[in-house]
């Protein structure tokens, strides 16, 4: 089992590479493999709950909460977030919350690191 | 292993997104690491700014007087005031006509690092010898 660790910092709708990185996470997961996702700029935007699930556009919320389901670690970027209007009352549980050395902490751990940037 | 070393790659324009601004602000966290490690366990991060990335190095940048934000400029000079390796390659400053008088340093704030300003050929050797790379 390898651990893999993913900053995601595209956001949900405007690109594939944030479904991406989620599709990747859970294909890696059951592998076996140990999954960490960092969300930043953009992607940080991306676990408030309630969101509507229209055909055109991707859909977060439900993948986010299955990947939790798996014990992937999901964090994202509390100064990030906080800007786009997600905090702590409106974000989806479970998710976890903190500052960019968790990322730089679970790459220190990391067999390997994938690093999708932003628009 | 005890240090990791992370090269950060920037190659996207100041202001047209925030990416060189996360590279910074994430090479910085370097300083923060350790409360989340083991003792005798390290973070080393070498900044690197390459291609169109080189603009984020010019100084006298205004962005607080026009969008009321904090400057890429200043990123990259706190990057220099924590200690931290920045590079700046040499030729892509030369393809835009970028002197090198006019890249940003740190001295005005007492930093005792100077920027790297290097041949692309020196920049490679840094994420050759990287861990991981991330790029911006």
């Amino acid at each position: 089992m390898a651990v893999l660790t993913i900053g995601v910092f595209s956001s949900l709708i405007g690109s594939m590479n944030y479904d991406f990185a989620l599709r990747l996470s859970d294909a890696a997961a059951d592998k076996g493999h140990k999954v960490n996702l960092w969300f930043s700029g953009n992607a940080a935007g991306s676990p408030i709950k309630g969101q509507k699930h229209l055909k055109d556009y991707s859909h977060g919320e439900k993948p986010l909460k299955a990947l939790l389901e798996k014990g992937i670690e999901i964090c994202t970027c509390e100064a990030c977030s906080v800007a786009r209007g997600v905090n702590k009352t409106n974000a989806i549980e479970g998710v976890q919350w903190n500052a960019m050395h968790w990322y730089l902490a679970k790459i220190y751990s990391s067999d390997r690191v994938l690093h999708i940037g932003g628009e | 292993m005890a240090d990791i070393k992370l090269a950060f790659i920037v190659q996207r324009l100041p202001y047209k997104s925030e990416n060189p601004k996360l590279a910074a602000t994430h090479a910085m966290a370097y300083q923060t690491v350790e409360i989340l490690l083991e003792d005798g366990q390290t973070i080393t991060p070498a900044l690197c700014y390459i291609g169109e990335g080189v603009l984020n190095c010019v100084k006298d940048q205004k962005a607080m007087d026009i969008y009321g934000i904090t400057s890429t400029e200043m990123h990259f000079k706190s990057c220099l005031l924590v200690d931290m390796d920045v590079y700046v390659c040499k030729d892509d400053l030369e393809k835009f006509g970028i002197s090198e008088d006019r890249i940003a340093d740190a001295e005005d704030m007492g930093a005792d690092k100077k920027v790297q300003i290097v041949p692309f050929e020196a920049i490679q050797k840094v994420m050759n010898t990287a861990n991981h790379l991330l790029f911006f």
